[in-house]
């Protein structure tokens, strides 16, 4: 296994144009981010159809707007903490980058944990996917959006539990730059569900 | 070149038997795998062509039953476009586009192997339901709620994880293809200078990039539907069985030009060369086809015509489609502007990529027909569209794809194809095609919809529907002895040196096939096709000047910064190493499918599946890209 | 390949035959249909031919000669030719849009008026149901009918269309473009036949035109079709008339026999307006179905096709068999042989039904109850 860093571990060839592996990997991120606004805007768009389609069942009337804006300040605190454990990790203080990354996935993990508490209530209520189109849609956009929260907490683990042993590298495809492309990403994208799903059904 | 060899020791785990190909990272064999994945399902694509085309062959025809039928079109539909063409495309785009843009490989070599291994394994899945019970039946579009009616077997469950999975796959290649193009090329390969195939893969990617997601969304509502009692679909319930279709087709329509703008990019790369003069407006060439990828977003619903959108959308719709054919004009009037002046070699990658103009001229022009939507109402699910999109996507692509084997089999392989045999495939394949799909205009107009198994007597179409019949097996025919050819080539054909066409492109001056790394020496590019313009300079006229002093192929230029000798060049060659986990991580993907499809005992597979995708994930981030053995 | 195409467009043209033929109308809407898509072909013709004779002519004229040492011009392109060819594509496309964007609004606008002859039309898993909502019996049944459309000569009429269960499509061709059959949604088609209408024979009887489901709907999909009688105004009147009547339930012999096991058997889906001999009126089979969907289905009557005037149709199967004594005998011994259909999946509480079982009848049975159907005309 690698015991030093960067350099050698370039793929093929590249070295000799100079070609950057951190660009190459950034490109490909932000295309595949790209994708994921369809993937949301196509499951927003789906809300957006059903979104009086209630049936017998409840309605936005069910929402907790404080509940729910309280769990969405975390998630977007958790943005901060990420922009900390990159800046700690580009100074190359990996300990306090340990920090933040532990941080951001607590963070991450309280909105989760939030979000399946309001869940559970919600099915309590009367609200389950099949209930009415309404609600289909409205789980299953909130449903990806946590999925994706928990891939995010997943991969933040990883590098925490890497850092811990020393083996967090800038080269890997694992690393803090990409991961906290993604995690705004998520954070971004809940700012619309939140405003679109939750705001404008209850104004 | 001993030396060389020693120093550039790039797949230290060996080069031959099954483990190498199932760990290959390097984009010539996984382009060569997609190649020949694609050419079996073409196989089994058009074994099932011939089986409707049977029962289609008189009234009341008896060979296969409603359900069988059923199965089999769907299947045709499917396979043809997501297991054919598509994977035919990707397979010229993994070994070329690197190649064309003067890179070693391609940005991702890993995540391009996991996009193979998913695809087959995908492919393998969706097939294995003929044996466990009956394959998708409610036709490649999978319309709702017909694709949701039937819970009790799990037919279009195979459907709706397969294709989902199918488009992870392609998401993954296109993200791969899109940073190749953008970050990989050669010292003055500016974009103005690729290939039009480089940009057209590049424009692929992109489309694929933006409509796969809508549709694996409409594919996730349909499992949940279906598995979970989701009432995305169920109209009772207020759920609206159009937004499937709107779903669908933002990812159907652009799916069109993902399977013919490779083509398109194939023929340009072959009408130059055999007519000797560069291709006639590049730049016009390059943007009509970014702008039939940008504008083909904006006409899905022309798919739409008769479900009731209401007049002002059909007319926007129709307009729209219209404006499409501008840019697809200008692509036909460029090539054969390309063709006019030049001197004009007939041999089979020509003769294919001529076919491929004229056929697709029809095609176009059966697709304006559509565009006047009064007409449309006649025209929709009936065979006239199914002629139509034949003659686009076998007329157009097919032909187009084939004139790519034909080009650039003795890159592959060192040799030819046998030119002789090849013309025979040639006239048999274009005759039989037209015999198959030109009366299909005529069968449509006069009434016959698509998707039925059977027709009554006494409605006139019983004529043409066996001049189809017999058409196709013509068809059929001819692959036989294309495939008789590609075996025979493999071995036997004349060998071919690097440059056999005399052509235009960067992989014309490497070996054939090429070595592992590409390029000994970094290319720079000076111009768009810079080999031919190594080779030949023009007078004042602007005519032919053959150079005295380059011979195709065995030329040589000190690439980077700074001079040194070849060897120093070498030394810095690291090939990534061979990788097991792209294979893992998509295996456990296709576990956690089939766990889905039998949800109600596959959680276990589900978990399985998902873990071993997590170890293969994992691995594959976490294991150095060259192997340090040194 | 230029002479192929050209005899394409020229067999496209003026092979238009067949009772289902949109070449061949029957009716103004389909006509200016089809004069639109002639006018359509004949322009996608002449630049068919213009642009394949520029290409061939160029094969022809720039191809490689034996011993050919010419020396191409290298020409890399033409700014003014490109503009050209742009601009001149997009001038043709501006004149087909004229007359498409007009042919949308006509064809899409439903016709008004008290001589508008209304129908709603239901489509189920795999035949047509046919409800004329303004003709009504003097106690307020109104007319229905399955998979045989008939309407008079001349009139405008207004489908009002939706699906049981999946999407369909209805289409005549020699009458109308299609339209689909959406569950939850309610889409119009307007179907005029003309008076030559009336005695146009296509090989199925003067008047009759042929349709069939255009959307694929599952497995007797090909087996949906439709068949439309065009009628003077005066014998569909006497045809709306007819139909209204009830059927008489039989009081002696086979076909008596044959009204017990239908009471029993087929009332589960399909319904029948009888007079009983007492003269009293109902509908048996109604209770059943309202018991299953409740009593606001505001489209669809029944899970199978009425049957009291099962006697007077010239097929079913969903028009797919001709009504004669074998195939309804056979039939009856199992549906699934003649028709593909797939009543194992059959719920009626869902509202799910995918074709009529085999009841597992006796042979008398079968022979008394072709004896009723046959006699309900």
């Amino acid at each position: 296994m690698a015991s030093h860093p960067v350099a050698e571990t370039l793929p093929g060839g590249h070295a000799e144009s100079g070609h950057d592996i951190h660009r190459i990997r950034k490109t490909a991120m932000w295309v595949f981010l790209g994708s994921e606004c369809l993937f949301f805007g196509a499951m927003i768009a789906t809300f957006l159809l059903y979104r009086n389609s209630t049936g017998d069942g409840p309605g936005p009337e069910i929402f907790d707007i404080p509940f729910t804006s309280a769990s969405s300040f975390v998630l977007l605190m958790s943005s901060l903490t990420m922009v900390l454990a990159h800046d700690a990790f580009e100074r190359g203080d990996s300990r306090q980058a340990r920090v933040w990354l532990g941080g951001t996935a607590l963070l991450g993990s309280t909105f989760l944990a939030g979000q399946i508490f309001e869940f559970t209530e919600f099915i309590h209520e009367g609200l389950t996917l099949p209930t009415s189109p309404f609600a289909s849609s409205f789980y299953m956009l909130t449903g990806f959006h946590g999925i994706h929260v928990a891939v995010g907490v997943m991969l933040l683990m990883a590098m925490f539990i890497l850092s811990l042993n020393g083996r967090l590298y800038d080269d890997r495809g694992l690393n803090v730059e990409l991961v906290g492309l993604y995690w705004h990403f998520v954070d971004i994208v809940w700012i619309v569900i939140f405003t679109v799903v939750y705001l404008l059904q209850v104004l | 070149m001993a030396v060389t060899a020693e120093r550039v020791d790039l797949r230290p785990p060996g080069e031959r038997g099954v483990w190498s190909w199932l760990t290959t990272v390097d984009h010539k064999r996984i382009g060569l795998l997609y190649g020949v994945t694609a050419f079996a399902f073409f196989f089994i694509g058009g074994l099932e062509a011939l089986l409707i085309r049977l029962q289609l062959a008189q009234a009341n025809g008896e060979v296969l039953s409603a359900d069988a039928y059923n199965q089999l079109f769907t299947m045709h539909g499917l396979t043809m476009v997501f297991l054919v063409i598509m994977p035919i495309a990707a397979a010229f785009t993994n070994y070329f586009l690197p190649i064309l843009i003067g890179a070693r490989d391609v940005a991702f070599p890993r995540l391009n192997a996991f996009s193979y291994w998913l695809f087959l394994f995908s492919g393998i899945m969706i097939y294995s339901s003929f044996v466990v019970g009956g394959s998708p039946d409610g036709a490649w579009v999978g319309y709702s709620p017909l694709a949701t009616q039937i819970t009790e077997t799990v037919r279009m469950d195979y459907w709706a994880i397969g294709l989902n999975l199918l488009g992870v796959a392609s998401i993954a290649s296109s993200a791969n293809f899109i940073a190749t193009v953008f970050t990989m090329r050669a010292p003055g390969m500016t974009m103005l200078r690729m290939p039009v195939f480089a940009w057209m893969a590049l424009v692929v990617a992109f489309l694929l990039i933006f409509s796969l997601p809508p549709v694996a969304i409409g594919l996730f509502q349909l499992f949940l539907d279906r598995n979970f009692g989701a009432l995305f679909y169920q109209a009772a319930a207020g759920g609206d069985p159009l937004l499937w279709q709107h779903l669908f087709w933002l990812f159907g329509h652009p799916e069109v030009y993902v399977l013919i703008l490779p083509a398109m990019g194939i023929i340009s790369e072959i009408l130059p060369v055999f007519s000797r003069k560069p291709l006639f407006g590049y730049e016009f060439v390059v943007f009509s086809g970014a702008a039939i990828g940008f504008v083909g977003f904006g006409v899905w619903a022309h798919h739409m015509f008769t479900s009731g959108m209401g007049p002002v959308a059909e007319a926007g719709f129709g307009i729209a489609t219209m404006i499409i054919a501008v840019p697809t004009g200008v692509k036909i009037f460029n090539w054969i502007g390309t063709t006019w002046g030049g001197r004009i070699r007939f041999q089979t990658p020509m003769l294919f990529s001529l076919a491929f103009i004229a056929m697709f001229v029809i095609g176009g022009l059966s697709g304006v027909t559509h565009a006047v939507v009064p007409a449309d109402t006649q025209q929709h699910d009936s065979y006239y569209v199914v002629a139509h999109f034949h003659y686009v996507l076998f007329g157009g692509a097919v032909f187009g794809y084939v004139a790519g084997v034909y080009y650039w089999f003795p890159k592959w392989t060192g040799r030819m194809l046998h030119e002789g045999w090849g013309k025979v495939h040639f006239w048999l394949m274009l005759i039989g095609f037209n015999l198959t799909f030109a009366p299909m205009h005529i069968l449509g107009l006069n009434g016959m919809p698509r998707r039925t198994y059977q027709y009554g007597e006494g409605l006139g179409w019983d004529f043409w529907n066996l001049i189809a019949t017999v058409g196709a097996f013509t068809i059929g025919v001819s692959f036989l002895l294309f495939l008789g050819n590609i075996l025979w080539a493999r071995t036997r054909g004349i060998p071919a040196g690097n440059d056999p066409w005399d052509g235009r492109t960067l992989e014309w001056t490497i070996s054939s096939p090429p070595p592992v790394h590409n390029f000994d020496v970094e290319p720079v590019v000076h111009s768009l096709d810079d080999f031919w313009h190594r080779k030949y300079a023009e007078d004042e006229e602007g005519r032919l000047v053959k150079m005295p002093a380059v011979t195709g192929g065995t030329l040589v230029e000190t690439g980077g910064e700074g001079e040194g000798d070849t060897h120093d060049a070498h030394e810095d060659i690291h090939m990534p190493s061979p990788s097991y986990y792209p294979a893992l991580s998509s295996l456990g993907l296709v576990i956690t499918g089939y766990g889905l499809i039998y949800l109600s005992w596959g959680w276990a597979a589900v978990v399985v599946g998902m873990m071993i995708t997590l170890w293969g994930l994992f691995g594959w981030s976490l294991e150095p890209i060259t192997r340090e053995e040194h | 390949m230029l002479t192929a195409s050209l005899f394409i467009a020229a067999i496209s043209a003026c092979s238009g035959s067949g009772p289902q033929s949109s070449l061949e109308p029957e009716g103004p809407i389909a006509q200016d249909i089809d004069d639109l898509w002639e006018f359509v072909l004949i322009l996608a013709t002449i630049v068919l031919v213009i642009v394949l004779a520029v290409f061939v002519i160029s094969l022809i004229r720039f191809r490689e000669r034996k011993d050919d040492q010419r020396r191409p011009r290298q020409v890399h392109g033409n700014t003014r030719l490109e503009i050209a060819w742009t601009i001149l594509p997009a001038v043709l496309l501006a004149v087909l849009a004229v007359p498409t964007v007009q042919g949308i609004f006509d064809i899409r606008t439903p016709p008004e008026g008290p001589d508008v002859l209304q129908i709603k039309v239901t489509g189920h898993q795999w035949w047509w149901e046919f409800e004329y909502p303004d003709i009504t019996s003097d106690d307020g049944r109104t007319l229905l009918t399955a998979n045989e459309l008939h309407i008079p000569a001349g009139t405008r009429v207004n489908l009002t269309m939706t699906s049981a269960d999946v999407i369909h499509s209805f289409w005549v061709p020699p009458l109308n473009g299609k339209r689909d059959v959406v569950p939850g949604r309610v889409s119009f088609l307007t179907l005029v036949a003309s008076e030559e209408a009336l005695v146009a024979d296509n090989g199925f009887g003067p008047g009759v035109v042929l349709g069939q489901c255009a959307e694929f709907c599952g497995l007797a999909h090909a087996d949906m079709r439709l068949r439309v009688f065009v009628e003077t105004p005066e014998d569909f009147e006497a045809w709306a008339q007819q139909q209204l009547e009830p059927a008489a339930v039989p009081t002696e012999g086979a076909a008596a026999a044959g009204f017990e096991t239908f009471n029993q058997v087929c009332t589960a889906c399909h319904q029948a307006t009888v007079s009983q001999p007492d003269g009293t009126v109902e509908t048996i089979g109604l209770e059943n179905f309202i018991e299953a969907r409740g009593a606001d289905s505001p489209f669809w009557s029944s899970f199978g096709p009425n049957l009291t005037h099962f006697g007077s149709r010239t097929t079913f199967g969903g028009a797919s068999l001709d009504n004669v004594t074998d195939h309804l005998t056979q039939w009856l011994a199992n549906p699934s042989d003649l028709k593909p259909m797939a009543p194992e999946y059959n719920d009626l509480a869902e509202g799910r039904i995918l074709g009529m079982p085999n009841f597992g009848l006796a042979p008398d049975e079968i022979a008394n109850l072709v004896e009723l159907l046959q006699r309900w005309e």
